[in-house]
């Protein structure tokens, strides 16, 4: 990186790759093409991926499996007729390719099939889970972005320090940790109590009911508490080492010392110089954490019993229910793939020297 | 072998003590990272409770049929953890439950970086429309949610510990296959590889006895790095009820724990233990797999400096 420019960025660049609506000729027009183009080789390659997706999908589930059916009704009395009955529900008694186009043309327009369990459409019901776990996630990506950038930041600073020893030995040891296993000892500590400890939290859901307004919004966030200290736990480290990494890497540079030399205080230098660059990689990290969380909160949510898209993965696991498992699968891997979109077309904003 | 025995000897003798000397260096090295020591330590320990878990506590403690202990018992003098809800001791458990994790973290880290070797050198090494697909499989798996995957195809494979260790390897190899590769065409460049090429050396014999050994190093720190993730999946997967319902393992004594209702009942000396062990298990090989990484690649600085 020897090649880093002594312009703090954090000022926002004015000559920036944005979009900005001038004549036809000029280095803004041009670059504003140049990233047009990027962008449309970007949403190609996530639309590539997205349909991978769906191949990966159809094949997991009707292929590995030898007999879907025979797996969803396993350990139950089936008679012959309703599994052939079943076999016609699911399409199973068409030809695999025809079976695979409609799938795709259904899957497409919306449709991801009918759960098995639920005797409901499964887009509906991911529908109505979405928000539960768009809420919980959220919250957790933004404290635990902060906290992994705040401490990472120190901890590079002060390198080789007590503190920094610390706190990279705490965020190891607590990414070490089953996400699942630190929510049941939150919950046995702080929602049933322990001893002294009082159970302050509740043991799981997303509200009491019955409250509105600002009560409602009190009640969740008291519900909140626990899962999210889970995730930011579990999740922190890894952004506090990909930040302490990249500062560490900046710090050699030359732009950093002409800065000191400059007569600047050792806080400006970090703040105004150092920090900006080191942030990009961070970033996209931040970008990649929030289509794994979704993923990730699975087990947080199964133990907190949250009402969202991972406690239903799990209730769909258990049975097992295909179509809903299949949807699920869909959607999170399209919310990775959105993630890393999101990402690299926020990164050549963030780094004229990408992209172009 | 046209070459003349003694001539024969001393090469391979002379390579002996280069590799020999070369343990050595990274042995120095690698003594200086206290955290990695630290890891080693816990991990020999670990290992040597796994082995002789048969003499320890033998085979029967995992038999729910004559269990020693009343139910659910507190910890006391005969079990110093406590029984589960079967009378089970949980000492017992705990010590067999390493058997598994550790079989499952080793062997599906294996499978993942000996897919990811293969993989990364392959692209390295052929280059062009080969190279351009194999890269772009990789990616796609790359951006696909591990765990998810993993998960999946548990769920669709019938109940066994291969089908966790196979889930887990065919999942995470991507990581390994991009560093791999990257090192492969760096190996590549180097004007030996030219010189064996001249002297008639095939792609088979370029890829195993130039490229592998040079990208070795690499592949040990991976390795090590990756078995922590797999043993985290693994208690994952068992806690999912994914795992093996025959063998006892600490995932799925956390489940067990779970169904016995010890969360509601405050019974935290039945969750502590299982889940402290997977985390000193994880955190172990991560600290091993950072000080092997800094010792070989010092410019990544992660724990030294």
């Amino acid at each position: 990186m020897s090649t880093a420019s002594s312009t703090p960025l954090v000022e926002g660049a004015p000559d920036g790759p944005v979009p900005v609506k001038t004549g036809p000729s000029g280095p803004r027009a041009r670059s504003a093409r140049a990233y047009l183009m990027y962008v449309a080789g970007k949403l190609g390659g996530a639309a590539v991926s997205l349909f991978a997706v769906l191949v990966t999908s159809f094949f997991l589930f009707r292929i590995i499996p030898g007999d879907p059916v025979r797996t969803m009704t396993h350990g139950r009395q089936v008679s012959a007729e309703q599994l052939a009955s079943l076999r016609r529900q699911f399409g199973l008694d068409l030809p695999v390719w025809q079976q695979f186009t409609e799938y795709c043309a259904k899957a497409l327009s919306g449709d991801l099939g009918t759960s098995y369990q639920f005797h409901a459409p499964v887009g509906e019901l991911i529908a109505e889970k979405l928000p539960a776990t768009l809420l919980l996630t959220g919250v957790a990506v933004v404290i635990y972005s902060m906290l992994g950038l705040w401490l990472g930041t120190r901890s590079a600073w002060r390198h080789g320090r007590l503190g920094d020893k610390v706190n990279t030995g705490v965020a190891l040891t607590l990414w070490s940790v089953p996400s699942f296993w630190l929510g049941l000892l939150l919950i046995i500590t702080f929602s049933v109590g322990i001893g002294p400890i009082p159970g302050m939290f509740p043991t799981g859901g997303m509200e009491t009911g019955g409250e509105t307004g600002f009560g409602y919004v009190a009640d969740v966030a008291h519900h909140m508490v626990l899962p999210v200290v889970t995730l930011v736990a579990v999740g922190y480290a890894q952004t506090l080492l990909v930040m302490r990494a990249s500062l560490l890497d900046e710090m050699g540079s030359d732009y950093l010392t002409t800065a000191r030399a400059k007569g600047l205080r050792d806080d400006l230098v970090r703040r105004h110089h150092a920090v900006p660059n080191a942030l990009l990689p961070t970033v996209t990290m931040v970008f990649i954490n929030l289509g794994h969380v979704a993923a990730g909160s699975i087990l947080v949510e199964t133990v907190f019993s949250w009402p969202g898209l991972g406690g239903l993965f799990y209730q769909a696991l258990s049975v097992p229910d295909l179509p809903l498992v299949q949807g699920l699968f869909v959607v999170f891997a399209g919310a990775m793939i959105l993630m890393n979109l999101l990402a690299d077309l926020l990164y050549p904003l963030l780094d004229p020297r990408v992209g172009r | 072998m046209t070459v003349p025995s003694t001539a024969a000897q001393t090469a391979s003798s002379l390579a002996w003590a280069r590799r020999r000397g070369s343990v050595a260096r990274f042995w120095r090295a690698y003594r200086t990272h206290r955290a990695g020591l630290f890891g080693l330590g816990a991990l020999a320990v670990i290992a040597l409770v796994a082995l002789a878990a048969p003499l320890l506590v033998g085979s029967d403690v995992q038999s729910v049929t004559n269990a020693p202990g009343a139910a659910l018992e507190s910890p006391s003098g005969a079990f110093p953890l406590g029984t589960d809800q079967f009378g089970r001791s949980l000492l017992g458990l705990l010590i067999w439950g390493a058997r598994i994790s550790l079989t499952v973290g080793l062997m599906a880290a294996a499978l993942s970086v000996a897919i990811g070797t293969l993989v990364g050198i392959l692209a390295g090494h052929f280059g062009g429309w080969f190279s351009t697909v194999t890269m772009r499989i990789t990616d796609w798996f790359l951006v696909m949610p591990t765990l998810v995957l993993a998960i999946v195809l548990a769920t669709v494979m019938s109940r066994s510990v291969w089908t966790v260790i196979l889930a887990i390897g065919v999942t995470s190899w991507p990581t390994t296959a991009r560093l791999v590769r990257a090192q492969t065409l760096a190996v590549e460049s180097r004007p030996y590889i030219e010189r064996a090429t001249a002297l008639g050396g095939g792609h088979g014999h370029i890829m195993s006895r130039h490229v592998l050994p040079n990208v070795m190093p690499l592949v040990l720190a991976q390795t090590t790095l990756g078995i922590s993730n797999a043993i985290l999946t693994e208690a994952t997967l068992a806690f999912l009820g994914l795992g093996d319902p025959d063998v006892v393992s600490w995932g799925g004594m956390l489940q067990d724990a779970r169904e016995a209702g010890a969360v509601s009942s405050g019974h935290w000396w039945y969750l502590a233990p299982p889940g402290i062990a997977i985390a000193v298990v994880a955190l172990a090989f991560t600290l091993c797999g950072r000080a092997v990484e800094s010792v070989l690649n010092p410019k990544l600085g992660v724990s030294a400096r």
